[in-house]
Formats: structure tokens, C-alpha cells, sequence
């Protein structure tokens, strides 16, 4: 952090450049106070002195919207990685700023608009063709009031700097208009009709989230877990299959190696359902662990306004963050710089409304012509210790609609996704009628019972009955909500094959059997669940599948004497 | 441009202020006491009071000793020159060599920019089947051994050294024993690699602050080695002790502590030096293999826990051997697909069955009836950790995997394991 004394006007959340050594240091007024401006600085802070010049700009901390963000890798400040890679080698040299869109790309340019039609901010003024989307181009988000078309250029290819319209405020202002504008990273876009209530399902194509603990489209949740409980895995499974349009991935104080491992293999993975790479539907914003940290706390709102700015183009946003606690300690360590009152464990005091205004910015939303778009928002939370009794996670508790924790004992005992199917819970509706996930949620709460109880009175002192549902809630766990992300088909399984696999599984969860002991009980359950495994592995209605289908059911019927008292109706 | 002071304003702890102008953050400066010369770091400037923290420690400075800025931050040499030779924390020769001063490069530059970083995928064997087959440590990663103090750390960490196939090895001691510094020199003597090893050294009779430069220096020289081609191991013992320094200067500078003491940035300070492991595109690699002791065996305290968050994986190492719950190799996955079509699947499988022993062995312990599944699963538990996890163990992982499909057939019928049956058709062997 460093001070300045100025002359003239200052702005909160204004861009500055420290001017030391040669360099230009990109920084942001965090306080201001009579004539002195704190700063912080994006950079590493080594060589800076007393005396140094400050540049002032006059600019908020801004994204640039425009065409061509798709496909790209940033840091936390939306400077291009790659670019800078070729100008700068192997490191990350300070100094060094790119434009975040290709400035010289020529874009087809198809007008939406007449000339004398009235738009208002947000609205489509023509298109592109970004991949496989159209993408809208739009009047800035902080024009204000109805304004004019007072000329639009005809159908041709122009980059995103030419002037492609000009709109009249109501005061009779001209705008120009070209195909990119900056909005400020701190300021949720509010350029829609109306907010809705998020009720679809947003598919992840996890059994045990699209079933148990959904997750909706402009929906939050938040994935709380130790370290090493799997919640970077969760979310790169999640990015690549989710049902979505758009993908943005802010990797948030993190290692950099995760990253890499995404920006290797995206172009590579096609995406079944377009035919295109999948880093064609994602934008990565990566501000990692060893990158300058007051540069983390902006990444984050970068994230989010790119998520906005595609979500204004009517498509199904998913922005994950990995990790939001990296974030909420950079902004404990620039509070413990301003030498802020602390609160608990360090944290600002305004950790909580910050946190939820973050998630607020989540959201499904009727645009002004009709379309509807959405942002979900995904974050993990690495509490101190693992103990979600802490003020990140608790705060976003709060406010989010989906908690899926991870726990410590399910990943240590290989029990992935080590989300905890009875800790973990879900505002939202799922791909599976609420009766019978109860009934299945149930069963698991029953046979975790048993298994405490056993643990005190032992197996012996257990019942056959109330063994069987032991052995049923561990089936459950085992071949349904433990999945494989490492085998090529049962990492992504669609909802109709969930539904399907569910019914199956239900035919035995409700099935009274027909066993003479525990162990035959026993060896019953792990012949079913040997064939479940295979099952799960093989092609959606392949002939395999079909084969061990019809074993499995031929295993119940062999021992199914009924339907157990609390189970009809199924 | 050297300039010099005379008078220090005040000294509390390892911190020291002097008045001064033209002073640049993070500058090195030498602060020259009765008890010889130390160096100093500015780490805070407001307007011409300039705070500086003394390697050797606040012990002995007068305030009217001279402070002498060096117009630089700090830098070590670099060159083959280093190779072979013994430097303490600071990067002074602790060997009666000469000092280098031949190409000064910056210590703890910036970070490599991700998009210039490689997907590791070269698996470093160590003939530990604890590490080659349940958690396979790759070239390129930042990994810590997980411990409590008294532990064989330091065995493993030489043994891992020597057994790696590496072009240099960096070790970097931060209140290091006496005689645990010997036993590395001997070790790596002995293994014929002394002469592709560089030691920076700060032991524990040392001042406690001189112990943060380790890391950095270390790191820089493997990162410059890196860049010209080499794949290079280093070894940071004990980086538990480096936190404590760096709590240490928090307090005194009296930042508000987050956690137990401990300065808010501990993850983001752990985490600049971790993050300098890297596999360089088209050039050579950094494996850090660190050691954290962990006070009072928890796992939860600020520096285990950090570190945990930062590092890919780590070894926990309990009563002198890698525990499978607990140990971790995050990058295992981008090797063990191609080592041979079982492993994957024996390595999870095993420790399912080894967690369920564990299970088991609690019951008995609370003296229930042992079921005929309970008596499989305790045979097993034994076989598994008299001939997989003891240390003394040193095989290849194709042994260690035909070992552990043997220990299977002996203790369970194929589908109480739970494996695929394809797998099982082709590796089960059959009872003797
Ligand atoms: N679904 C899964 N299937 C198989 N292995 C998994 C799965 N999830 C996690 N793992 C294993 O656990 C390791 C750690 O997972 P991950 O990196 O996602 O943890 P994390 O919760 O993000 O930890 P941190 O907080 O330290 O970043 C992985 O490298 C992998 O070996
Ligand atoms: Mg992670």
C-alpha cells in the first residue's frame, strides 16, 4: 500500500499508475483522506520510494465488453496472459499492459436497428458472430434514459474500435458507439426488465447434486471443504459439463497449475452438444496464489461483470470462483494495511456485506426485449482448519441457495465427490420427483444410524432389518452418490440416465428381502453393487448395459419377498 | 550509490528504524554492529523513517551503528560455481570457500506466468509404494512432508533426494539441527551427488529472522538452474520454522494477527514460494519437497493448514510411515494413467478396504464380536501395512501393484473388493 499527496480531485476506486523505476505501476485508490489518497498497488511493490510520481486517471477499475472475450486467459485486472507471454517470456513482468481485445480483428457487423429507434441501455443495437454465439452488441450499460438512433453503419466487417452507431441522450447529447465499452468491476449491471425467481435446474451432470442437492439456473452455492477435499476437481467437472452457454472461471489466489491443467485440455475437449472446444463457450480469469494479491481482490468483480455482460445477451452464464477465502484475505490484508478495526479473525468488518453483495449479483433476469439470461454463481470457501465455524464460510451461508460441504472423512476414505449427502442441502428443485429423493435421503439417514449404533452395540447386536438398511444406504453412497470422475462414462451422466439408474436403485431401497443372516445379506449387496459399478461405466443402453441391467434386476427379483411397509407408493 | 547513516531512531524486536530519504521498499541495506556486520531489508517506508528488518536479529545493535543502503534489494551469485558448496542463510559461505559475487540475480522475482507453465507428467520413482503407487509424486511438484517433530522427516527427504533421478539438488535449512546438517552432508556425500548439490543453511543456533532469506535464495538459484535446462529438487527443512520468523516480524511491526499469532498474509507469503515449482516449457523444472512440523501433531494449526492449501498434496508421516489417510499427491493423476491399466484402480481400492480395516479394528478394540467379514478385513489391514506401508519397503511400483493384487486374493473373494471385473479377469491371481 503507499499514499499520495494530490492536487486537484480524487475518486474512490480510481486507477492510478505509481511511476518508479522506469515502470508504470497500475494501482487503485482504496481511501481518501483530506489530500491523501491510499493506494493499492497490482503489482509487487519492490523499488517503489518516497517521492515517486503518481498518475492519476480519472477512470474507475473497468472491464473491457466487447466481442472476442470468449477464448480468453486474463489475470485478475483483464490483462491478457498469453500476449503478455509472448512479450514478456517465462515471467510475469510488472509493468506490462495489453488491450484485452484484440484491437485490429475485423467482426461481422449486422445492424438490429434503425435509425430514429429508441434503445436504452442494454439494449442490441446489431451482432456478431462470436463462436457459436450471436453475440449482441448493445447500447453501454451506464447510458442512461431513452436514447435515439442517430446513425447505424450498414451490414460490413469493422474492428471493435469503429464507430458502428450514434445515439442521442435526452438532453440531445450524441454518443458515439463502437462495438466495446468499459463498465466499472464494482458496479452490478442493472440494465434488465425484471429478476426472477430461479427455478430451472442448471444440469451439472453430478448425480449426487442434480438429484440431492440441486443447483439452479441464476442460482449461488457455495462448496466449503478442508484442504484436499476435492473442491477444485468438483469445479472443473462442473465447468466442463455443465448445462450452460457461457462458462467463466475465476481462479481466485490458487495454484497455478490448476489453471494450466484447464487451459491445456479446454481446446482439446469437444463439447458434445456444439461440436466446438470447449474453451470456446470460456473465459478464464486467473489471478493465482503467487500473483499480486490487491490484483485478487478485483479479480473476482472482473469475473462477474464479464458473467453480466454475456448473461445481457440472453444466455445461461456459470461463473465459478476458486477460491472466494482467497479473496476475502485480500481483502484482510489490505484492511489490516489501512489499519482498519478488525473484526473477527482479522477479517474486515464489512466481510459480510461484501460477500453478499458478490452473490447478489447471481441472478435470472427478463431483458428489456423479452430474453432471458442468467448468472449462477459457484464458489468454494477453504475455511482455517476445515471448520466451517468461520467467518467466510458462515457469511456465505447466509445468502447463498445451495451448500454443498465437503467432508474431511469422505475424502480421506476415497468417497468421491466427498460432498456430504447429509450435511450438504438445496433450495432448489432437482431432476427427481421430491418424494423419492426424500426416500433415498432417508435411507441414508437411517443407515448412518445403524452404522453409529453398530459402532456401540457391534454387528451382533444389530437386526437383520435393521442391517439391511445399513447394507441399502451404503448401495446408495456407493454406486450413486460417489461417481467416478476419472472414467469416461460416469463422469458426466445426463438426467434421463440419472432418473433411470434412480429407479432402478429404488426398486431395491424399497424392496423387502428375503436373507437367512447378515451374511448372506452380506454377499447379496456386494454382487449388486460389483454389477451397479459395472453398470455405471458402461454406455448409456449399450448392449452391456442392457446385459448387467437385467442382472441386477434378476439379483432382486431373486430375493425380493415385497415392498418394505414405508415404501409403497414407489 | 551507497549511503550511509549513523543514527537508528529505534529498535524493537529484529526491527529497526532509521531517518533517510532516497530509500526504495525492500532495499538491502548493512547494518554494521560490535558483533560484525548484519544485513537488513527495508520493509516499510513513511516519508524519510525508514523500517528495516536485521537479519542477524535486534540482539546487540546500538543506535549509533551504521546503516549502510545498498541501492539494491538483495541478490545472490549464480553459476556453476555454487555447485558443491555450503552457504548459511544469508547466502555467506559456511564452508571457508571463497564468496561468489560473479552474476547477482534478484531474489524473489516475480512469478511465471501461467500461461507459460506445462501439465506435469513425468512421474519421479522412489521405490516407496506408499508414494509410487498411492500417491506418485510427479516432477514439477510442491509437496511437504506432514509430521511432528522426531519424525524420520529428514531420512526421507535424503532418501527421496538420492533416489530421484535429478540434475542438482538445492537444500534449503531453516533451523536446521546441528547434526541433522551433518547427516545430510553425509548422506548426499555418500550417495555420490555432493557435487550437484548446493546447501543454503540456517541452522538452529542461528538468529531466528535470517532464516526467511532461505527460501527465496534457494529458490531463485533452482529457478535460474531451471531456466538454463535442469531439473532441480529442492529441499526446505523446516518450513514451519520459516513461518515462525515471519510471525515474529508481524508482531513486532504490530500487524494485527489473524490466527494464533500469525501475520494474515501467511498464505500468500507460503504461497510466492511454492508457486516458484514449475515445469518450464521447452527447459528445465523446480520440485519442491518441503518438511512441516506440525506443533502438537494438529493438523489444523495455521502453518500445517496454510501449507496444506497451498501445496499439491502431502505426505503424512506418522510413527515412521506414510499414512494413507491424510497423504496426498494431487498431481498423481496426470501420471498414473499410463504406468499400467491397474493402478488406478488398485490405489483406490486398497485404501477403501484399509479404511474399512480401520473400522474393523475400532470395533474390536471396543471388544464387539469380530464377523468373518471383520476377520478378512484385519488380515488384511496387517498384511497391508507390514508389506506395503513400512518404510523399509523399496520396490518398483509394477512390483508394488503385483504385491497388491496378491495381498487381495489372499485375504477376499474378487468381489469383495470392489474392483471392475474387467480388472479382476486380468490381474487376479489365484489363491496359493
Ligand atoms: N471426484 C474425484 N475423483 C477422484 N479423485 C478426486 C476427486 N476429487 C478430488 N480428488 C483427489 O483429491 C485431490 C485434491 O482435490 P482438489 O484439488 O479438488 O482439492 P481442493 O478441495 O480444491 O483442495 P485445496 O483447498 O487445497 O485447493 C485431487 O488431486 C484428486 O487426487
Ligand atoms: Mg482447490
Amino acid at each position: 500500500m503507499v499514499s499520495v499527496e494530490f492536487a486537484g480531485e480524487a475518486t474512490m476506486n480510481e486507477v492510478c499508475y505509481v511511476h518508479s523505476g522506469g515502470k508504470k505501476l497500475k494501482s487503485e485508490i482504496i481511501r481518501i483522506n483530506g489530500n491523501v489518497a491510499d493506494i493499492q498497488v497490482f503489482e509487487m511493490t519492490t523499488g517503489i520510494g518516497v517521492g515517486d510520481d503518481v498518475e492519476f486517471t480519472g477512470e474507475l477499475l473497468s472491464v473491457q465488453l466487447g466481442p472476442g472475450l470468449l477464448g480468453q486467459v486474463y489475470d485478475g485486472l483483464q490483462n491478457p496472459l498469453p500476449e503478455l507471454a509472448e512479450e514478456c517470456g517465462f515471467f510475469l513482468d510488472r509493468g506490462v499492459y495489453f488491450s484485452a481485445l484484440n484491437e485490429s480483428k475485423k467482426w461481422e457487423f449486422t445492424p438490429s436497428v434503425e435509425v430514429e429507434a429508441r434503445v436504452e441501455a442494454g439494449e442490441q443495437i446489431g451482432f456478431v458472430r462470436e463462436g457459436i454465439f450471436k453475440h449482441w452488441i448493445m447500447v453501454p450499460f451506464q447510458l442512461e434514459g431513452v436514447l435515439t438512433v442517430k446513425r447505424i453503419v450498414g451490414a460490413g466487417s469493422y474492428t471493435i474500435n469503429d464507430t458502428v452507431a450514434e445515439v442521442e441522450d435526452e438532453k440531445g447529447a450524441l454518443h458515439p458507439l463502437t462495438m466495446v465499452f468499459n463498465w466499472p468491476v464494482k458496479r452490478a449491471v442493472k440494465s434488465y426488465a425484471e429478476r426472477l425467481k430461479p427455478s430451472e435446474t442448471l444440469i451439472t451432470k453430478l448425480r449426487i447434486i442434480d438429484t440431492f442437492i440441486p443447483v439452479a439456473k441464476g442460482g449461488t452455492y457455495c462448496i466449503p471443504g478442508p484442504f484436499g477435499a476435492g473442491k477444485t476437481v468438483l469445479q472443473q467437472v462442473t465447468s466442463r459439463n455443465a448445462e450452460v452457454d457461457v462458462v467463466i472461471i475465476a481462479a481466485c489466489g490458487e495454484r497455478a497449475g490448476e489453471v494450466v491443467e484447464t487451459l491445456k485440455e479446454f481446446p482439446e475437449l469437444i463439447d458434445p452438444k456444439t461440436g466446438r472446444s470447449l474453451m470456446e463457450r470460456t473465459v478464464i480469469i486467473c489471478n493465482t496464489s503467487s500473483m499480486p494479491v490487491a490484483a485478487r481482490e478485483a479479480s473476482v468483480y472482473t469475473a462477474v461483470s464479464i458473467a453480466e455482460y454475456y448473461r445481457q445477451m440472453g444466455l445461461n452464464v456459470l461463473l465459478l470462483a476458486d477460491s472466494t477465502s482467497r479473496w476475502a484475505q485480500a481483502m484482510r490484508e489490505m484492511s489490516g494495511r489501512l489499519e482498519e478495526i478488525p473484526g473477527e479473525e482479522a477479517f474486515p468488518a464489512y466481510l459480510e456485506s461484501l460477500i453478499a453483495a458478490f452473490y447478489e449479483r447471481a441472478g435470472i433476469v427478463r431483458l428489456k426485449g423479452g430474453e432471458i439470461g442468467s448468472v449462477t454463481i459457484g464458489g468454494t470457501v477453504s475455511p482455517a482448519g476445515g471448520n466451517f465455524e468461520e467467518p467466510v464460510t458462515q457469511a456465505t451461508l447466509k445468502v447463498v441457495g445451495a451448500f454443498h460441504g465437503l467432508s474431511r472423512q469422505r475424502s480421506d476414505a476415497r468417497k468421491y465427490p466427498a460432498i456430504h449427502p447429509l450435511e450438504s442441502w438445496s433450495k432448489y428443485k432437482g431432476i427427481i420427483d421430491e418424494e423419492k429423493t426424500e426416500f433415498g435421503r432417508a435411507i441414508l439417514f437411517k443407515g448412518d444410524e445403524v452404522g453409529q449404533m453398530m459402532k456401540v452395540v457391534g454387528e451382533e447386536g444389530t437386526s437383520l432389518d435393521d442391517y439391511i438398511i445399513y447394507l441399502k444406504s451404503d448401495l446408495l453412497d456407493f454406486v450413486y452418490v460417489q461417481q467416478n470422475s476419472f472414467d469416461p462414462v460416469d463422469t458426466a451422466v445426463e438426467p434421463e440416465r440419472q432418473q433411470h439408474t434412480y429407479d432402478l436403485l429404488m426398486g431395491i431401497l424399497t424392496a423387502e428381502l428375503d436373507f437367512a443372516g447378515k451374511e448372506e445379506a452380506r454377499s447379496w449387496f456386494n454382487r449388486v453393487r460389483q454389477n451397479f459399478l459395472d453398470y455405471n461405466s458402461k454406455e448409456w443402453k449399450s448392449e452391456e448395459f442392457n446385459k448387467l441391467e437385467a442382472t441386477i434386476s434378476q439379483l432382486l427379483a431373486d430375493k425380493k419377498k415385497g415392498v418394505e411397509a414405508d415404501a409403497v407408493g414407489f | 550509490m551507497q549511503k550511509v547513516y549513523s543514527k537508528i531512531e529505534s529498535i524493537a524486536g529484529n526491527v529497526i528504524t532509521v531517518s533517510a530519504t532516497g530509500v526504495r521498499n525492500k532495499e538491502l541495506a548493512v547494518v554494521e554492529t560490535r558483533y560484525g556486520p548484519s544485513l537488513a531489508e527495508v520493509i516499510r517506508l513513511k516519508r524519510d523513517e525508514v523500517a528495516l528488518q536485521v537479519f542477524n536479529g535486534g540482539r546487540g545493535v546500538s543506535t549509533s551503528d551504521e546503516v549502510r543502503f545498498m541501492g539494491e534489494p538483495m541478490k545472490v551469485s549464480f553459476s556453476d560455481n555454487l555447485l558443491g558448496r555450503i552457504f548459511n542463510g544469508s547466502g555467506r559461505p559456511r564452508d571457508g570457500g571463497p564468496e561468489l559475487t560473479d552474476t547477482m540475480i534478484e531474489i524473489g522475482g516475480p512469478s511465471v506466468n501461467p500461461a507459460r507453465r506445462i501439465i506435469p507428467k513425468n512421474m519421479v520413482r522412489t521405490g516407496i509404494p506408499m508414494i509410487d503407487l498411492f500417491n506418485s509424486l510427479v516432477e514439477s511438484q510442491k509437496l511437504p512432508i506432514f509430521s511432528v517433530s522426531g519424525e524420520p522427516y529428514n531420512e526421507l527427504l535424503a532418501r527421496i533426494a538420492l533416489q530421484a533421478e535429478v540434475d542438482i539438488i538445492i537444500l534449503g535449512g531453516m533451523g536446521l539441527k546441528y547434526d541433522d546438517y551433518l547427516f545430510f552432508k553425509d548422506t548426499l556425500e555418500k550417495g555420490g551427488v555432493l557435487s550437484r548439490t548446493v546447501f543454503f543453511v540456517h541452522t538452529a543456533a542461528d538468529p531466528v529472522v535470517e532464516s526467511l532469506l532461505v527460501p527465496d535464495i534457494a529458490l531463485a538459484v533452482a529457478e535460474n538452474f531451471a531456466i538454463h535446462g535442469k531439473r532441480v529438487l529442492v529441499l526446505l527443512t523446516d518450513m514451519t520454522n520459516f513461518a515462525d520468523a515471519m510471525k515474529e516480524i508481524a508482531i513486532t511491526m504490530e500487524q494485527v494477527p489473524s490466527n494464533r499469532g500469525y501475520p494474515g498474509d501467511l498464505y500468500t507469503q507460503l504461497a510466492s514460494r511454492y508457486e516458484k515449482a514449475v515445469d518450464f516449457d521447452g527447459s528445465g523444472s523446480i520440485t519442491i519437497l518441503g518438511v512441516t512440523t506440525m506443533p502438537g501433531d494438529d493438523v489444523t494449526h495455521p502453518v500445517p493448514d496454510n501449507t496444506g492449501y497451498i501445496t499439491e498434496g502431502q505426505f503424512y508421516l506418522r510413527n515412521g510411515r506414510i499414512e494413507p489417510f491424510g497423504s496426498l499427491s494431487r498431481l498423481k493423476q496426470q501420471v498414473n494413467a499410463d504406468t499400467r491399466s491397474d493402478h488406478r484402480a488398485i490405489m483406490d481400492g486398497m485404501i477403501k478396504l484399509y479404511a474399512s480395516y480401520k473400522e474393523s479394528l475400532e470395533k474390536k478394540s471396543m471388544g464387539f464380536k469380530m464377523s468373518d467379514w471383520d476377520e478378512k478385513l484385519l488380515a488384511y489391514g496387517g498384511l497391508f501395512e507390514r508389506e506395503m506401508m513400512d518404510l523399509s519397503v523399496n520396490i518398483p511400483l509394477e512390483a508394488a501393484l503385483d504385491k497388491g493384487w496378491e495381498i487381495l486374493a489372499s485375504c477376499f473373494e474378487p468381489e469383495e473388493t470392489g474392483l471392475k471385473s474387467e480388472l479382476i479377469a486380468q490381474y487376479w491371481t489365484n489363491k496359493v
